[in-house]
């Protein structure tokens, strides 16, 4: 059967994207940034993964105003890098799992969590951005991502998002959707997005450095208390866009120490963790968990 | 029974509610047909021309057309559609997140890097941090203004 054995949490700031498409890496300023993903470069290298499941959020890229899904799984055979109005990013082409995303979406929709299908659709820097940081610098033509993914878009744009609570049932319904698959596979859930951030108004450029490590410190812990966190904490807290942390949830959810909604096995061990301030507006968090 | 909206409180804060996206839906529906090289093209000739062809209100085509994010943001728009007015113009998310707090590129940018923006008293309408409307525009603008 297949299994989910670790999971990967990154912030998915555009800028990141641009730093390594224009060859800004070794500047003084992205420097930190990347050193702070060396580990985990070497750490996929050595845990490679047969599938990844990305959830991440489109920026008005995929899904304009005409519609809005909450939760959307891409069931394609591939996924193209979007033009987000700078051209496309230079990276390989997103290879899906047809066979398992229908698999999860299926039984994730017999769990009672109404998805949408998506069958068509290009991916934006929320889903390449993590790619990039955690595989490395490809040619989008010669080279491949290392391994099949499935994007997860999550509506994060038009408030009311999902609640963290909801996020979190639902990490738990896609670990049981993974382990009724027959096929062995290792599959490693990803959720991306946040740190605190705010990008509108007069409160644009908020940080929350100490917010932003307790909540991180909570979600490892303490993820049943964390996934309680109202949506106005986030808001107020970490800015009008960091409220994208609810997608971490998700990845915490499918972790095998949360059972029938409780924390009841091993705690998953902690392989990295990392934070920094800034890119561009953002605070970069990254934890990379596997399960005990 | 009116909805819950705990979040007017925020200073410096508009959230993209469902009101908000009725009410900006064409905006952001403009904005998203320059994701579109041929769109852009036609707009850079003329923006009121190609504005003129969306059912957009006046006071939103004239925010459009003086590049303020805040009044866009103000009658419906959503930071990540109006990036696509930015991207047109050739404007990194940094700049255009910075335009709408007064300060100047590299005083934004100063700021980031020493941290960011405090939240220390930006969490609710009434303190005195220098996200709350007594204290806008920001930066040396603010300065000029209050000497």
């Amino acid at each position: 059967m297949a299994r989910i054995t670790a999971s990967v949490y990154t912030s998915h700031v555009p800028a990141i994207g641009a730093a390594l498409d224009l060859g800004k890496t070794q500047e003084a300023y992205w420097q930190p940034v990347f050193k702070g993903y060396e580990y985990s470069k070497q750490w996929m290298k050595d845990n490679k993964p047969d599938v990844v499941f990305l959830v991440y959020n489109d920026h008005a890229t995929a899904f304009s105003l005409e519609m809005i899904p909450t939760f959307a799984i891409g069931t394609a055979a591939k996924f193209q890098p979007a033009d987000e109005g700078w051209g496309p990013r230079p990276v390989p082409t997103v290879i899906g799992h047809p066979d398992l995303a229908s698999h999860i979406a299926q039984s994730v929709i017999q769990q009672d969590f109404d998805l949408t299908i998506v069958n068509r659709m290009d991916v934006d820097h929320g889903l390449t951005v993590p790619l990039s940081l955690m595989c490395g610098e490809l040619d989008p033509k010669k080279d491949a991502w290392p391994c099949p993914v499935i994007p997860f878009a999550v509506n994060v744009v038009q408030y009311p998002v999902p609640s963290g609570r909801r996020c979190f049932m639902l990490g738990q319904a896609i670990r049981k959707a993974v382990e009724s698959y027959d096929d062995n596979l290792n599959v490693h859930i990803w959720g991306t997005g946040g740190m605190s951030h705010q990008l509108q108004g007069a409160r644009a450029g908020l940080i929350n450095r100490e917010w932003d490590n307790a909540w991180l410190d909570q979600m490892i812990a303490d993820p049943v208390g964390c996934a309680a966190t109202p949506h106005i904490d986030y808001v107020r807290e970490a800015g009008s866009e960091g409220i994208e942390l609810v997608m971490w949830l998700i990845a915490r959810g499918a972790m095998s120490d949360v059972v029938d909604g409780k924390v009841q096995g091993p705690a998953p061990k902690v392989r990295h963790r990392f934070y920094h301030v800034p890119a561009s507006n953002t605070a970069v968090g990254h934890l990379i968990l596997e399960n005990a | 029974m009116s909805l819950e909206k705990p979040y007017l409180d925020v200073p410096g804060t508009i959230i993209f509610d469902a009101e908000q996206s009725r009410k900006g839906y064409w905006l952001n529906q403009f904005c998203m047909s320059l994701m579109k090289a041929d769109n852009r093209e036609r707009f850079k000739a003329d923006e009121r021309a190609y504005l003129d062809e969306w059912t957009m209100t006046e006071e939103q085509k004239q925010a459009v057309l003086a590049r303020d994010l805040n009044w866009c943001m103000r009658t419906g728009g959503n930071i990540y559609f109006l990036a696509k007015i930015g991207a047109t113009d050739g404007k990194s998310f940094q700049q255009m997140a910075g335009s709408m707090t007064g300060m100047t590129e590299d005083e934004y940018r100063a700021m980031m890097v020493a941290g960011g923006r405090s939240i220390q008293g930006n969490r609710y309408l009434g303190e005195d941090g220098d996200a709350q409307p007594q204290h806008q525009p920001q930066g040396a603008a603010g300065q000029k203004k209050g000497a």
